[in-house]
């Protein structure tokens, strides 16, 4: 069965091990990954920033791309399935045939750790990652507007990963997209309150859903000199840590 | 005015105190705990919205009724435009009824207008009598919290300020604390000539308030005193009792999370002949003060709001920098909304602006107000106050995003840049990334794009 991936224009660029990753997990699901080569940016900036008629461009062109293909859209983030979801429609409700576009394609569009528990059933390989010890950060958009919450924790439990629960895991980690750059000290206030959760969990990998909070808390880490790592659960579900 | 973003660096250099963390994560616990035991905690949401999405729709028919019915009772009601007309119809009635000394519900509608300074400028001692507005009194400040007022002291500030204003031994004993501001408050409520409250809900079709407290102080306040004054936003309404029972069901589990709070008085109007007890003048000014240019704006969905509070304890930039940095006597998520809406955008554009959009606020909110959305909304009015850099650097990348090709090759070109700016994929520092970079490192861009990883995996 086909599924299109929505690389997300984050993994494209920064990640790309984290859209492979996900090829692999899906292909071991027993899926046929196709990636349609026109997908750009889902509008989700724009969006957020209040910028309608750049984002309604970007979310029409993300609409013409994936409404021509058909099967399960999967997406490596809940913020960006979100978008898709969610607020594609919000923008082009003035747009009868974008609408019904907007329509067909929220309802097809899946974040990736709900589509692997929720509807291919998928069982993940054991992975052996030198007795690492993980724990979860749940991305805000994915886990209030999608509901991923559990998905993502049973995935890593059923792999046979360590994991470690971590304190206030579902209190955003002060990303925010413009807001980190726009309102710095209070986004690196929330960052600062996340890290020190994250090293008094004793986990060596902080796993998210979203490659945007990963990189707001990873960026964060590196700074601070801490050896604790951020991983994708797509990476480490496929295996792929160094 | 100072930038939201001056006065949040102003407070973290002052030292945020420790208590607002603490307190709004205490609240925020006690409504999961009171919602999770609760089984129809969903159900009443749904309904408490349904219910306040039917007042606002119909806002003037049912303030048209319940005017009429506050006649009725024996009361007077007085529609006040904005803060000025309001705090003038009190003022005047003070003035033609003697009355120097008022006694005063917490009350934020008669923060937003005022109504205390205005007073004390026409000889009124007005004085708070809610424990945490008394002490906000007293130390000359203004409410951080919407239902904590003094959220932002611990008991031995406290302590110090009743020691300093009110020349009695130092305590930090909160029990001995509260006899100290019950003994200096008994004296104010027997010799008040007026009390004022605000009003939780007016009742349309029966023209009463109804007032809910936890300390008492509103059954004094609004039957001691021969005057009783109510100060409501004009949107505070339901249509009747039952209405109500459903708001007070979610009101004081979303605020502290209690089933009820200890005090609910529903007030209906002046004493009546054989009553023993009571004010024998009834008013409620109702005020508009920029309510009705919301009332079927893009953001209308704000006047459902029941000011419980349950946004700001809930709000991570709300724990982090505290009430007083909004600036506003709304502060959290909510006052991100109402102050633009109600003081105006061009001046409090920096407020919604200054959101992660994390959603903490809507999912805990009684009668789910979509508050990202109407950020979104609000921010949506104000494109015209970001930097150059922002909306050039968003205007170009949709412009690419819609150009496939142009975007393949400028994701490329990122690359090359990234890698020449960056050391071990990191880059330290970015001259229009600043704000970032002062405090996180940058990942850089990889040297291969998924897309070019994938055309190379077909061949």
């Amino acid at each position: 069965m086909p599924v299109q991936l929505f690389v997300t224009c984050l993994v494209n660029s920064l990640y790309p091990g984290v859209g492979r990753a996900t090829v692999r997990l899906l292909e071991q699901a027993g899926y046929e990954v196709e990636f349609p080569l026109d997908q750009t940016c889902c509008g989700q900036p724009a969006y957020n920033g209040g910028f309608q008629s750049e984002a309604r461009a970007q979310t029409r062109q993300t609409l013409d791309v994936l409404d021509a293909t058909d099967g399960p859209i999967i997406v490596p983030s809940g913020s960006c399935a979100a978008m898709l979801i969610h607020h594609s429609k919000e923008l082009v409700a003035g747009d009868a045939a974008y609408l019904l576009k907007a329509e067909r394609v929220a309802g097809r569009t899946r974040e990736l750790t709900q589509f692997l528990v929720e509807d291919a059933g998928f069982e993940p390989a054991t992975v052996d990652c030198d007795g690492c010890t993980t724990t979860y950060h749940a991305s805000c958009h994915g886990l209030r507007w999608l509901g991923v919450r559990e998905q993502p924790k049973h995935l890593l439990d059923e792999a046979g990963i360590d994991r470690v629960e971590l304190s206030g895991e579902d209190e955003c980690c002060g990303f925010g997209g413009l807001f980190s750059i726009k309102a710095p000290e209070v986004s690196t206030a929330m960052m600062d309150t996340k890290i020190e959760r994250i090293e008094a969990s004793g986990a060596d990998i902080v796993v998210g859903v979203d490659v945007s909070c990963l990189m707001h808390i990873g960026g964060g880490l590196k700074r601070r000199g801490s050896t604790v790592e951020t991983k994708h659960i797509a990476e480490i579900l496929a295996g792929e840590l160094e | 005015m100072t930038s939201f973003r001056e006065r949040i660096q102003d407070a973290f250099s002052e030292g945020v105190p420790i208590a607002i963390d603490r307190g709004a994560r205490g609240h925020f616990e006690h409504r999961q705990e009171a919602a999770a035991a609760f089984p129809q905690m969903e159900e009443m949401r749904d309904r408490a919205r349904q219910i306040r999405a039917e007042v606002i729709a119909d806002l003037d028919v049912h303030l048209r009724q319940f005017a009429d019915s506050v006649a009725r009772n024996g009361g007077n009601v007085f529609f006040a435009a904005d803060a000025d007309e309001a705090n003038e119809y009190i003022v005047n009635l003070a003035r033609a009824e003697g009355v120097s000394r008022a006694v005063k519900v917490k009350s934020m509608v008669t923060e937003e207008i005022h109504l205390n300074s205005a007073l004390e400028a026409a000889g009124v001692e007005a004085v708070e009598t809610d424990l945490g507005e008394f002490i906000v009194q007293l130390a000359g400040e203004t409410p951080s919290h919407i239902i904590a007022p003094v959220l932002h002291k611990d008991r031995y500030q406290i302590g110090r300020l009743f020691a300093e204003k009110l020349g009695v031994a130092y305590t930090d004993d909160p029990g001995e604390l509260n006899d100290i501001a019950r003994g200096f408050l008994r004296e104010r409520f027997l010799t008040a000539g007026m009390g004022i409250s605000g009003a939780n809900f007016g009742v349309a079709d029966d023209g009463s308030i109804a007032l809910v407290t936890n300390e008492g102080n509103g059954r004094l306040c609004t039957t001691a005193p021969r005057i009783h004054v109510v100060v409501m936003g004009m949107e505070r309404l339901v249509r009747n009792r039952a209405d109500l029972a459903v708001m007070l069901e979610v009101l004081a589990r979303s605020a502290t999370g209690q089933g009820l709070s200890s005090y609910t008085n529903i007030v209906a109007g002046p004493r009546r002949p054989g009553e023993p007890d009571g004010p024998d003048q009834f008013h409620v000014v109702v005020v508009d003060n920029g309510r009705s240019a919301t009332l079927g704006s893009t953001i209308a969905e704000i006047l459902f709001c029941i000011r419980c509070g349950a946004c700001l304890n809930a709000c991570p930039v709300y724990r982090h920098i505290g009430g007083h940095a909004y600036g506003s006597v709304y502060s959290g998520p909510i006052g991100k909304v109402l102050t633009p809406s109600l003081f105006g955008l061009e001046e409090w554009h920096d407020l919604p602006a200054t959101s992660s959009l994390c959603g903490a606020c809507q999912e805990v909110c009684p009668v789910r107000i979509d508050i990202p959305k109407l950020l979104v909304e609000l921010r949506s009015q104000s494109t015209h106050t970001m930097s150059p850099g922002i909306r050039g650097g968003l205007a170009a990348y949709a412009w690419a995003s819609t150009r496939p090709r142009v975007f393949r090759v400028l994701t490329r070109l990122g690359a090359i840049v990234g890698k020449l700016w960056s050391r071990d994929g990191w880059m330290r520092r970015v001259p229009v990334l600043q704000g970032w970079t002062k405090e996180r490192e940058l990942p850089a861009p990889a040297s291969e794009t998924f897309y070019d990883w994938w055309r190379k995996r077909g061949e």
